[in-house]
């Protein structure tokens, strides 16, 4: 049983970046890295990333592995230009002021499982 | 068909715009997903090489109905010793590269895991030349 993108954003207290974008999707399994070469790595399928490296490439590294949902943790800066980008390639963004340990372990409890 | 790009060195903002592209032009060829991803990966990692080492570079791609093949040369340093280059955690990146989140060394692994054959060819002090071709069939 997958969990509901808006269902996490309540959990996460979170800001939705991206209006509009669907929220009844659902996600099962989770990421959590600043690393984008190691996000590379995986093989995804209603997976969300959890990251505190809020730049382009976040998005970019989201749109090329196929991750249909990006979580910036701890409030960190969000450019018009990464909310345009995951805008154009259907990415729902999401900002929350927990640490990414936070919302790690909130979704984790919540049963969203581990991709490793 | 085929297709040509342009990277510019220290352009952290725009790289993987080609990747991105070639991702669209595979969909629209009906390509099976897990191809499609094996390739982009394959040529982000080679694109954010070359933005972080080169001060310029050019891909040329093309795409058969069976194949792709993508060919990346740059005007960079050059690779002194590919095979260690080649080892997981082996990097050369500065600072800003690791800050766009790259640069763990695991570039070229990735490149490797994701091409059904990788050749790489170097100059050091000229440039290097990436060239690897990938199955689109089912």
């Amino acid at each position: 049983m997958g969990m509901q993108i808006r269902n996490i954003v309540e959990l996460l207290k979170a800001k939705i970046l991206t209006p509009g974008l669907n929220l009844m999707g659902e996600v099962d399994h989770a990421f959590t890295s600043d690393l984008m070469s190691d996000v590379l790595t995986g093989d995804y399928d209603k997976t969300v990333l959890i990251t505190g490296l809020s730049n382009l490439q976040a998005i970019r590294t989201a749109e090329i592995a196929d991750i249909r949902e990006v979580i910036i943790g701890r409030n960190k800066k969000v450019s018009p230009e990464m909310v345009e980008l995951a805008f154009d390639n259907d990415i729902v963004l999401l900002q929350s002021s927990y640490s990414l340990y936070k919302i790690s372990g909130i979704l984790y409890g919540a049963g969203v499982k581990p991709i490793y | 068909m085929m297709l040509d790009y342009h990277i510019d060195g220290g352009d952290f903002v725009n790289a993987g715009k080609a990747s991105s592209a070639v991702k669209r032009v595979l969909k629209q060829l009906n390509v099976p997903a897990k191809r499609i991803k094996r390739v982009v990966i394959a040529l982000y990692e080679t694109e954010v090489n070359v933005v972080a080492h080169a001060s310029k570079g050019e891909i040329e791609v093309v795409i058969e109905p069976e194949r792709i093949t993508l060919t990346v040369k740059d005007s960079g340093p050059g690779i002194p010793d590919i095979n260690r280059a080649m080892q997981e955690g082996f990097t050369t990146a500065s600072k800003e590269v690791r800050e766009m989140g790259f640069g763990a060394g695991m570039g070229l692994a990735n490149i490797k895991r994701n091409s059904d054959e990788l050749h790489i060819e170097s100059i050091p002090g000229k440039g290097t030349i990436v060239r690897f071709t990938n199955d689109l069939r089912d």
